[in-house]
């Protein structure tokens, strides 16, 4: 069995919201992350997928510790790290690192290449000069770019070379963890391609561990292991990647699943359309209960509205939901949707 | 039965500090009414600019257009912008990628509205702000009577995408150009706004052309689908011809380096390298850097665009041998297609 | 709304102690004895120590300046002259109306001048009128007020005679012994100073103006709007403008605030007997309360405008107002 890396138990992270005149008073919060707990596996890729505003960009950045957590415990290697200092954290930070979405911001125009996938190293000390200069070098041509090019700047690239970069910048200090945050979500689908095989690629030569986040569930599935679903802030299902895609247990996954636009004319006339109604609620009043319950086409009231479903068991083997009525059966059936949503008026606010 | 859109030999050049940009060069398609068409392609190939170009809406100083854009057997590429301005948001209506940044901000959506539809009838303001809720409570946004009033930032994204459809169709255009409609939504908002656009389609007969860089988005959506590369049209055909077999070793590259819901793929088809510049594209056929079946010939010279031999109205634009196309087609099709059934 | 009024507010109250104290200060920390200068050269010692004593300069710091709030807010006084025992709030009521007159009518002049002319810049960037357009906002920025309206007034005071060198006119209440009055006078005197700080100030404007034209045409809403058919005016008028010209109204609004301290330059030159020439003397006299007046009211008005101006943003731009 492999070693648990990262275990994740109760996450929370608040952003307050103030009111008053000389003195702010918190009054809410905005419930960016509320309660996220899972197991991270050395070697595995995690999946995350969600739609905006379901935390899971907060709460990536809570497990690095560039957001302090409000409430929850992090777990790296052993050691809780969720109540650790600035200076405490910075040794661990060897062994974390992230990609960022938007390879245009998240390079520093006015340096070149080589300071930018050196300073990690530099950082924390690590070889000499001539030696970070070899490394640099060598990591350029792991991601697929000429050694050679140490000296530009990030502007001379395009987007998915400038992605190459920060994927090197991550490798320098060779971490064992790396958060992915949407890392391909602002490139092209023939550059995409290169990028998710360059990270598979990586990931079986140094062994690495990724938490991949992206909103587009095609390329979750072919990168991760298992995917974590997220809704509001909550993890709502949990599964190896197989057992989620093809027998999915939570109404919301079902959902997504549903709505995206396969590649396909012939089996896109064969599928059954399941339109999900409304918008995602507000995260500073969410529902009552189970976060979903005023869009989910299982809805049973007087439960789904009082006792808030938690992540449990529901099939297989590690395959969790957090909902009172999973679905049976996929693709969705008719006599699967209980509750029939359009025959209720205000849907959606 | 005339198209009700005939584009020909659209090209479109810019100015820049850098020398000429050729952003869309000989571009030909036609579109039905009551049908949509899909325009695919990736960023840089010029399919937005194909469209603003028909609407007229390019700056007007560096910019030079030449061919003709026939609608309804008129052409209007060198109309006179009161013609043009008759055109747009009347016959012809154009639903842009960002509804945050596409809506003015302070103004209310019920004023934008108005203002669309005093800009074409001459009605009284009363009677625009009745069809402005009607068009409204068309695209599904719940209490229009009150939401009319609201301001472009009180909505959510995709009832700001909703608002923009609203607008686009309250002078029930004849043709509705969408630019990336859902491409910053969220995917279950995508679904929504799809469905909606579907529906408006069979409602109102209008002809549909839907600029995106997602595939999934035009199987399910499209009845006619043009791959761009590069400023040219490289494949042209109905969606089924161009799923099933398409003949062009782009759109095998870019099918195959789709990531699948459906299946299980080890490691993506990559088509190498990165589109080309348009200051300086490459010589003969655009693709031959980046292709692996590149032969002398398409180093030399621009392939035209020619029927396929079962089927002339599938087009492509390449010097394979059809032989080999369909070989590598149904190896394609073997391998995506047939285990997404399976799934 | 109503709690971000009191707490700016609460916030203006705070900055005006500040201001008032920080002045106190200052003029403590001067090396000169203002007693002297009250009671006057000739002066014998133990007058000026008598001087000293009437006008409450032997006490401590905190106790003048307490003294100083004390009458301020009860009395609504600014306290007397050292120099003549007169009352300060006349002066400042005397002068203020002629610094008033000279900035707004400066203001409108700027606006009348820098909006046109920075829109047609922004519409033909890089055109010669554009070229000629930069090169007045470099001169704008860069030539002394105080330059310019020396020139205006020797070219077209002394030499052309077309109009007055120096001298104010009173528009209503005219005073029996002045020797012009009346709105006629009034603006003919004052026609050369609002040039003056017009031409300066419109540089910085002409730029702010063609800065924010040429942003919001680049942006998406202007784009739909054309799509949908509006002819160019509309879309210029309704989209356009009313997006750009905001803040430059708000960067307005604080400048009035600002220069009702005192635009001192012009007002020496022009012989405008307004604040600036007001503060000027009083720093001069070492005259304190003088001076402690005009600064409250260069200090009441930038608050004063500057939450004008934050309101006036708030309530044109919905994104604000509704949050």
């Amino acid at each position: 069995m492999a070693d648990e890396l990262l275990v994740v138990e109760g996450l929370k992270k608040h952003f307050p919201v103030t009111r008053g005149i000389i003195f702010q008073r918190q009054i809410d919060a905005v419930r960016a992350v509320d309660g996220v707990s899972f197991t991270l596996n050395e070697g595995e890729t995690l999946g995350v997928v969600g739609e905006s505003g379901c935390g899971k960009s907060t709460m990536a950045r809570c497990l690095l510790k560039l957001i302090e957590p409000t409430e929850g415990k992090i777990v790296f290697r052993g050691r809780d790290i969720s109540k650790l200092s600035r200076r405490e954290m910075r040794p661990l930070r060897r062994e974390m690192m992230m990609v960022f979405q938007d390879p245009y911001a998240s390079l520093n125009v006015r340096k070149r290449v080589g300071f930018i996938v050196a300073e990690a190293l530099e950082v924390h000390g690590i070889a000499t000069p001539a030696e970070r200069k070899r490394r640099v070098q060598s990591l350029l041509e792991v991601v697929g770019l000429n050694p050679e090019h140490y000296n530009r700047f990030p502007h001379e690239f395009s987007g998915g070379q400038r992605q190459r970069i920060g994927i090197a910048r991550a490798l320098a200090i060779n971490p064992t963890l790396i958060v992915c945050d949407e890392p391909v979500s602002a490139l092209d689908v023939s550059v995409q391609a290169q990028i998710l095989n360059l990270l598979k690629d990586l990931q079986r030569e140094f062994g690495l561990t990724y938490i991949f986040i992206a909103h587009d569930l095609n390329v979750v599935r072919h990168i991760s292991d298992r995917v974590m679903v997220m809704y509001l802030g909550k993890p709502v299902e949990l599964a190896s990647r197989t057992e989620l895609y093809t027998a999915p247990k939570h109404p919301y996954t079902g959902a997504l699943l549903a709505a995206v636009p396969i590649p396909d004319p012939a089996l896109g006339r064969l599928r059954q359309r399941v339109v999900l109604e409304g918008d995602v609620p507000n995260p500073i009043n969410p529902p009552a209960a189970c976060n979903f319950h005023p869009r989910c086409p299982r809805f049973h009231e007087g439960h789904c509205d009082v006792d808030t479903p938690e992540l449990r068991n529901v099939a297989g083997h590690a395959h969790t939901a957090a909902c009172h009525y999973p679905l049976e059966k996929w693709p969705m059936t008719p006599e699967e949707i209980r509750y029939d949503r359009s025959r209720t008026a205000a849907v959606g606010s | 039965m005339t198209a009700l859109l005939d584009v020909r030999d659209l090209r479109t050049q810019f100015q820049t500090e850098d020398g000429f940009v050729k952003a869309v060069d000989g571009v030909d398609f036609t579109v039905e009414s009551g049908k949509t068409i899909g325009i695919v392609g990736e960023s840089g190939c010029g399919k937005s600019v194909t469209c603003l170009t028909i609407m007229g809406l390019n700056e007007s100083r560096n910019t030079t257009s030449s061919g003709q854009v026939l609608f309804n057997g008129e052409d209007i590429l060198g109309a006179s912008g009161s013609r043009l301005r008759s055109l747009r948001g009347k016959e012809i209506a154009m639903i842009f990628q960002d509804p945050m940044t596409s809506l003015n901000p302070v103004h209310t959506v019920g004023r934008q509205l108005v203002e669309t539809v005093l800009l074409h009838n001459d009605i009284s303001k009363t009677e625009a702000r009745g069809r402005a809720r009607e068009a409204l409570k068309e695209v599904g946004i719940p209490r229009a009577e009150q939401r009319v009033d609201d301001y472009p930032h009180q909505f959510s994204g995709g009832m700001r995408q909703r608002a923009m459809i609203a607008m686009a169709m309250i002078n029930d255009p004849k043709l509705l150009i969408a630019d990336e409609p859902t491409t910053a939504l969220d995917v279950t908002t995508q679904a929504q706004i799809l469905s909606l656009m579907q529906k408006l389609q069979e409602d109102h007969g209008t002809a549909i052309v839907m600029i995106t860089h997602d595939l999934g988005v035009v199987a399910e959506t499209a009845h006619e689908v043009v791959v761009m590369y590069a400023a040219k049209v490289v494949e042209r055909g109905t969606v089924d011809a161009i799923f099933t077999a398409p003949q062009h070793p782009y759109t095998w590259g870019l099918l195959g380096s789709l990531p699948r819901l459906d299946a299980e793929i080890d490691r993506l088809a990559q088509i190498p390298g990165q589109p080309p510049s348009l200051l300086n594209p490459p010589r003969g056929c655009r693709f031959h850097p980046r292709c692996a079946y590149v032969m002398d010939v398409c180093k030399e010279k621009v392939p035209e665009l020619m029927g396929v031999s079962h089927d002339a109205d599938h087009e492509q634009a390449c010097f394979l041998d059809e032989e080999t196309k369909t070989r590598e087609a149904a190896r394609l099709f073997a391998a995506t297609m047939a285990a997404g059934t399976s799934g | 709304m109503v709690q971000y009024l009191v707490r700016r507010l609460l916030w203006a109250g705070v900055l005006f102690l500040a201001v008032t104290i920080v002045t106190y200060v200052i003029f403590f920390l001067v090396p000169a004895n203002p007693a002297r200068l009250a009671a006057g050269q000739a002066a014998t010692p133990e007058r000026v120590a008598l001087v000293e004593e009437r006008l409450g300069l032997n006490d401590p710091i905190y106790e003048q300046y307490w003294g100083f709030l004390k009458r301020l807010v009860f009395d609504g006084s600014l306290g007397e002259s050292f120099v003549d025992r007169s009352s300060v709030n006349d002066e400042i009521f005397r002068a203020a109306p002629i610094t008033a007159s000279l900035v707004f009518g400066a203001m409108i002049l700027v606006l009348v001048i820098s909006v046109p002319i920075g829109i047609l810049s922004a519409l033909r960037p890089r055109s010669v009128l554009d070229r000629v357009a930069m090169t007045y906002v470099l001169l704008g920025i860069s030539l002394p007020s105080f330059w310019v309206a020396l020139v205006l007034s020797y070219i077209f005071g002394f030499r052309l005679g077309w109009t007055p060198i120096a001298g104010y006119c009173e528009v209503v209440s005219v005073p029996q012994a002045a020797n012009c009055g009346g709105f006629g006078d009034w603006a003919y005197h004052m026609v050369l100073p609002w040039l003056a700080l017009a031409i300066v100030q419109a540089g910085i404007y002409v730029r702010f103006v063609r800065a924010e034209v040429m942003d919001t045409m680049t942006q998406d809403y202007v784009r739909t709007a054309r799509a949908k058919g509006a002819p160019e005016r509309k879309v210029m008028k309704d989209h356009i403008l009313r997006n750009a010209l905001l803040p430059v109204i708000t960067i307005l609004g604080m400048d009035i605030g600002l220069l009702l301290g005192g635009a001192i330059f012009i007002e020496t030159v022009f012989g405008l007997n307004g604040l600036g020439g007001t503060a000027i003397r009083s720093i001069g006299q070492f005259d304190l309360p003088v001076l402690q007046g005009v600064v409250i009211f260069g200090a009441v008005a930038i608050i004063l405008f500057t939450l004008i101006v934050d309101l006036l943003y708030a309530w044109v731009d919905p994104r604000i107002r509704l949050t």
